[in-house]
């Protein structure tokens, strides 16, 4: 039904995982996102959406100004970086080839299967429930970007901002997006944490087949 | 919603603060040695100064995109009277009961810089040229919005009038209030970018800015200046009370 990167191999044998653009992408994005959250929840504290304000502790850039010249740094590294891994995964054929195809049917069927406990983790190759948070990931950080823009220039992208409720309604949406990428960061590190073997492959882009 | 300045604004606080998380910024700036710093940099990690040298190049570089993203014409999205949020936020680096007080009557902005026609303006020469109003949305630094309505002098017809050299770079401006920032030329000559002189169809209040203010619906909130008393041209570039601290310059909307 689905071929992974590493097409057919036998068990024991080490394939390719992640492509080299993919592991360089992904490491320059976690720093990217890291500084764009932190320094972001820092701007979100000088003037807060909800009646709660974020930790100092964890926030970057010291004082309102500070933060601002983290984030408006750090968006480049987190807009040319991603441009560079989205126009990758097309052009390549990686998401079309990893994350594609995924149908409800899929969807409904792996989560029957971790109900189950028996979700299937192949190596070199993303179940249903995978992808969608993959591709979810990355419609999340689009958003939180196009929601940025139209906070940022909420004149020059007027259009853009009609469609999120002018500018106080793409404060939301950029929260909310923010919130989605953050949940997202913490269950990924989880799932590494409790399957410890798909760390390294993500530095060295080498996995071996279980025999 | 209340913005006491205080926090976030307050200079000498944020010198404190400055100081207060010196430290802590040290410790992130550890949490981030993974790369992402010399990514972004391309220099020593450890060293504070070259940090902000970086941020700072940054921000100037934003200016420059920012002025190439600026379209001259586009207008900003304007609002019914209904939308106008009320009561309207003041802000300032200080207290509402500290703002300044200045006199109508004796009151003369001053001109000087690339201006040919140099001499002062009282309140009532500026209400006889032509008004402006505008419902806009003043949207501050802080993430913060609120709607208003303003009346005034386009400020393109009287840089006009009083024969600044439109080719210059900057316009800048000083504040009974010790206040000090300028703009770029372009978003000078905006359609919309006003020398107001009423608030809701009255006499610009105290709290608003009285005697005048610059309303510039492309730019945010600190680069409306308040209680002018001096505007210049210049093609030094002048900077200003928040920019010299580190908000960016352009600050475009």
């Amino acid at each position: 039904m689905t071929r992974g990167v590493a097409g057919h191999s036998s068990p024991g044998s080490v394939i390719r995982v992640h492509p080299l653009t993919v592991r360089i992408t992904h490491w320059i994005n976690v720093a990217a996102v890291f500084m764009m959250a932190a320094s972001g929840w820092r701007i979100y504290n000088a003037s807060p959406l909800f009646p709660f304000t974020f930790p100092r502790d964890i926030t970057l850039g010291g004082w309102l100004a500070g933060a601002l010249q983290w984030h408006f740094a750090a968006m480049w590294l987190l807009v040319g970086n991603g441009l560079i891994y989205v126009a990758y995964g097309i052009i390549s054929g990686h998401y079309r080839r990893s994350f594609l195809p995924i149908s409800l049917n899929s969807l409904l069927r792996a989560f029957a299967d971790t109900l189950h406990g028996r979700l299937s983790h192949a190596v070199g190759e993303y179940n249903a429930l995978q992808r969608m948070a993959y591709l979810g990931i990355i419609a999340m950080v689009i958003l939180v970007v196009l929601s940025g823009l139209v906070i940022w220039k909420p004149v020059q992208f007027q259009t853009l901002g009609a469609l999120m409720g002018d500018y106080p309604g793409a404060r939301l949406v950029h929260f909310f997006s923010m919130a989605a990428i953050v949940l997202f960061v913490v269950i990924h590190v989880v799932m590494v944490l409790l399957v410890p073997r798909t760390f390294v492959p993500m530095w060295t882009g080498r996995a071996r087949k279980p025999l | 919603m209340k913005r006491r300045p205080g926090i976030e604004a307050n200079p000498v606080e944020c010198t404190r603060q400055e100081i207060r998380f010196l430290e802590r910024r040290l410790l992130l700036k550890g949490a981030l040695s993974v790369g992402a710093l010399s990514l972004l940099s391309g220099c020593d990690i450890t060293d504070e100064e070259t940090v902000h040298k970086v941020l700072w190049n940054m921000s100037r570089w934003n200016d420059r995109v920012q002025m190439a993203l600026f379209d001259p014409r586009r207008l900003a999205p304007t609002y019914a009277e209904s939308a106008v949020t009320r009561p309207f936020p003041f802000n300032a680096y200080y207290r509402e009961s500290e703002a300044p007080v200045v006199d109508g009557d004796s009151f003369r902005l001053e001109l000087s810089g690339l201006i040919r026609d140099r001499r002062p303006w009282s309140l009532a020469e500026l209400n006889s040229l032509p008004q402006a109003t505008q419902i806009t949305r003043h949207v501050c630094v802080e993430g913060w919005s609120a709607i208003g309505k303003w009346s005034g002098v386009p400020f393109r017809t009287f840089l006009e009038r009083v024969g600044a050299d439109l080719n210059a770079s900057y316009v800048g401006f000083k504040c009974a209030d010790d206040y000090y920032t300028s703009i770029d030329m372009a978003t000078a000559l905006h359609p919309q970018t006003q020398l107001t002189l009423r608030f809701e169809d009255r006499t610009l209040p105290r709290s608003y800015g009285f005697p005048m203010k610059l309303r510039i619906p492309t730019k945010l909130g600190f680069k409306n200046p308040k209680h002018i008393m001096a505007i210049y041209v210049t093609n030094v570039y002048p900077g200003g009370y928040w920019e010299d601290k580190g908000y960016n310059w352009f600050a475009g909307l």
